[in-house]
């Protein structure tokens, strides 16, 4: 597969990763967080860490949107199909999360809610069309990458007049999860995070550009490159990120110039301005409440915005007891510091979104890497 | 959410602003709404059925270019 | 001169008739509906004595009998239908103790309003995989439910089979040192059943690998009798599989990434779905585990069969009392290759 497979070449791996022994200091720890939850999967996938020596390690940062969509949205949602007959339509990644009471999406199904996977915002509009007297609400989540398909998906349902479709809107943005991220205070309760450098998320950064990035970089002293989703690109970018650490330089590069440029995808962006506005502050598993860091749908397009044409009740849920999801996704702690991992908490029993999504902490510890014996991140010593 | 794949454009319908793409042996129908100046033969990253962004193929080929050099620096003693 | 009365008045209609619950009643309707559709495509000799069972003489030795539900959607895919997969699945299940399949049974559970033109043309393929693998459907059952609580129709095949002397195969009898071999590249039939399902849409021109491995498996306990473990990676895929042999014969297994044989167009459907193509359902593949001495030759031997051209050694066998099933990535790191957990629904991110 063409721009595929060049970039998962074995041979090059090897030549990268002596690159890196090479180059990384002895003397020092290099603690990189990947923000991407792409990157958090390729790494476990191909055994990234493998290839690195001791003293690189990736944390991996709250870059799943569906292990930070709060529980008390998956609740609001269920509720919604308690108390109308709609048709929720989903991507797969969310019918298995963890609700309150033990509830999920999937669960709600098997008992009788009409909830649909979808691959494709085009699907839910299908959807629509083929049930006209049937109210349709898609489940909106993902960073800048996913957000254009749902402004997208609005914009086509204004045009075409379709009047039983919204959108239940929980997109977050990438820039304020990362400020957010970087101005977090040491908590008792949650650990500090200590990240010397930043993996920038791959399909983001094509909608965004990676113009957004020199503010933190400027503001906080931490270099940050842009990378591909391949192991390759991880690769060379970890070695950028470890040159910029060595020569004191805080940079914003881009590894993955085959689909990021300094100003992004402006048709995209326009499209997200169109139909979307900030939200004053949104609730974020692992970062609490922050500010401009989410999206709602503009009173232009309300008759979309699923918030507006049902009365969704907010719901506070709690976590879990002894989940360490928000710690996890801080990059505070590692999925084997949190009691319920293995335990109880397993990809068949998940008690928080980070076991039940694949780009999740948890998942993919337990799935492609709990042979291994120990890990130390900042200190932390724990045993996989 | 990130999964995104390069995919070859081998049709385009201007009038639904679809392409078809091929991956290896499959073909899939995208939506063309989220780019502008794309035309067949172009690669294109596939998400959640539709195309995000063009790729580069001077920018991939410079950066396998990258690796490969990088590779040499690290033999160096 | 007597008249003999025309068993049934009118001819089966299966051009445009449907499946109603009298078809399943145990009338006239039912006799019917099996004479002239089912005995049609599946006949012989032990069918055409119309009991309600088949009795047959078995030759002394151990006997192998297995069951198989066919539940699948869409019923009918690139490659073959609900009900070739049946008569391949269960002739699989009974190959992969070694043992050589003689009879098969299928019971039908048919929905309401099933077009008849539908149900003859699976009741065909069944009727040529079974003649194309000599192994006769020698008895069946019919019931009819309401509309809405089947899915069109449900299969269930049941197969009897000997084992001949000398074989012993079983999924705890994998021992550290042995060698794991496959007949062919993983995933096809989950991809080809996914590129009907109707909204994870593509077009692809694979097709399903559903096959009957009888005569495989036949041709390599030829070569080699003491195999160790066979078995058919179908639902949860190669991974799932091999965890649970790994898992019932308490070892541990490393399999090698760039040996595994795969298609290129289940790897980039599998891209674009964002699944893994070690999870996907296989319908005409075995994994089997032999003892290190013998792995060349059965690999020969594989290779010259039909449905092993493409056949290759995995991985192997160690000690591990967890038992965990690793893999060396094509990049040169390690992974665990789990068990599939719950379904595999496609990823996005």
């Amino acid at each position: 597969m063409k721009y595929i497979d060049e970039f998962r070449q074995g041979r090059l791996a090897t030549q990268l990763a002596e690159a890196i022994q090479h180059t990384a200091r002895a003397d020092r720890q290099y603690r990189l967080m990947e923000f991407c939850g792409g990157h958090t999967h390729a790494i476990f996938r191909y055994g990234v860490q493998d290839l690195m020596p001791e003293n690189v390690k990736y944390i991996h940062g709250p870059g799943c949107p569906v292990c930070v969509l709060p529980i008390g949205r998956i609740d609001s949602a269920i509720h919604l199909l308690e108390n109308h007959d709609v048709i929720l339509c989903s991507y797969g990644d969310l019918l298995r999360v963890p609700a309150s009471q033990r509830q999920s999406l999937l669960k709600a199904r098997a008992a009788g809610a009409d909830i649909r996977m979808v691959y494709s915002t085009q699907d839910a509009l299908k959807i629509s069309r083929d049930n006209p007297t049937r109210e349709v609400v898609f489940f909106a989540i993902g960073f800048e990458t996913t957000t254009p398909p749902t402004a997208v998906a609005i914009k086509q349902a204004q045009g075409e007049d379709i009047k039983n479709f919204s959108v239940y809107c929980n997109h977050v943005l990438t820039p304020a999860a990362l400020k957010s991220l970087l101005e977090l205070p040491e908590d008792h309760i949650y650990g500090k995070t200590l990240v010397d450098g930043f993996l920038g998320p791959s399909h983001v950064s094509s909608i965004i550009g990676s113009r957004p990035y020199e503010y933190f970089t400027r503001t906080y002293h931490k270099p940050i490159v842009i990378a591909g989703f391949e192991p390759l690109d991880v690769m060379q970018s970890t070695l950028m990120l470890i040159r910029q650490l060595n020569e004191g330089r805080y940079e914003v590069e881009n590894e993955y110039t085959r689909a990021v440029t300094y100003e992004g995808n402006q048709k995209a962006q326009a499209l997200m301005a169109e139909v979307f506005e900030l939200r004053d502050s949104f609730e974020w598993r692992g970062l609490g409440n922050v500010a401009h860091s989410a999206l709602k749908i503009r009173s232009d397009y309300a008759m979309f915005d699923s918030e507006q044409r049902f009365s969704i009740p907010t719901s506070r849920a709690a976590e879990i007891k002894g989940c360490e999801c928000p710690a996890i996704l801080r990059g505070a702690r590692l999925p084997t510091d949190c009691k319920l991992f293995g335990s109880v908490c397993r990809p068949d029993n998940p008690m928080g979104a980070c076991m039940v999504s694949s780009e999740g902490s948890c998942a993919a510890y337990w799935s492609y890497g709990r042979f291994r014996q120990s890990q130390t991140v900042s200190g932390v010593e724990s045993v996989a | 959410m990130c999964l995104a794949i390069p995919a070859r454009i081998i049709s385009i319908d201007s009038a639904t602003d679809m392409a078809t793409v091929s991956l290896a042996d499959i073909e899939k129908q995208v939506s063309l709404a989220l780019v502008s100046d794309v035309a067949i033969g172009d690669y294109v990253l596939v998400h959640v059925g539709y195309a995000l962004n063009k790729i580069s193929i001077e920018e991939a080929e410079k950066t396998l270019a990258m690796f490969a050099e990088a590779g040499l620096i690290g033999a160096q003693p | 001169m007597s008249v003999v009365i025309k068993r049934f008045p009118v001819k089966l209609d299966i051009r445009n008739g449907v499946v109603d619950l009298t078809y399943g009643s145990g009338g006239r309707a039912m006799a019917q509906l099996i004479e002239e559709l089912f005995h049609k495509h599946l006949d012989n000799e032990l069918l055409r004595q119309a009991n309600d069972q088949a009795a047959f003489d078995v030759s002394a030795g151990r006997m192998v009998m297995s069951t198989d539900a066919h539940v699948i959607s869409p019923l009918i895919f690139p490659g073959g239908d609900i009900g070739s997969l049946s008569v391949h699945g269960t002739i699989n299940d009974v190959a992969m103790a070694g043992a050589r399949p003689l009879y098969l049974s299928a019971s039908f559970i048919l929905e309401e309003g099933f077009p008849l033109i539908d149900l003859d043309r699976i009741v065909a393929s069944m009727g040529k995989a079974a003649s194309a693998a000599n192994v006769p459907v020698v008895t069946g059952d019919t019931k009819v439910v309401e509309r809405g609580k089947g899915d069109g129709v449900f299969i269930t095949t049941t197969g009897v089979g000997v084992v001949p002397k000398g074989v012993n195969i079983s999924g705890d009898r994998a021992q550290p040192g042995d060698v794991i071999l496959v007949n062919g590249s993983i995933g096809d039939h989950g991809v080809a059943i996914m590129s009907s399902r109707e909204n994870l849409e593509f077009t692809t021109r694979l097709e399903s690998d559903s096959a009957a491995l009888h005569e495989l498996v036949a041709a390599m306990l030829e070569a080699v009798p003491d195999i160790h473990c066979l078995r058919d990676p179908t639902r949860g895929g190669l991974a799932t599989t091999l965890n649970e042999l790994a898992y019932q014969s308490g070892v541990g297994m490393k399999l090698k990434e760039s040996a595994i044989p795969i298609k290129n167009a289940v790897v980039a459907a599998c891209e674009l779905l964002g699944l893994d193509p070690l999870y996907v359902a296989n319908e005409g593949k075995l994994i089997c585990i032999c003892a290190e001495e013998h792995a060349q030759d059965l690999l020969q031997v594989m290779q010259q069969h039909p449905l092993g051209k493409k056949a290759a050694i995995i991985g192997r066998v160690h000690e591990d009392p967890n038992s965990f099933v690793q893999m060396e990535t094509r990049f040169g790191g390690s992974r665990i290759v789990d068990w599939l957990v719950g379904e595999p629904l496609p990823r996005i991110c």
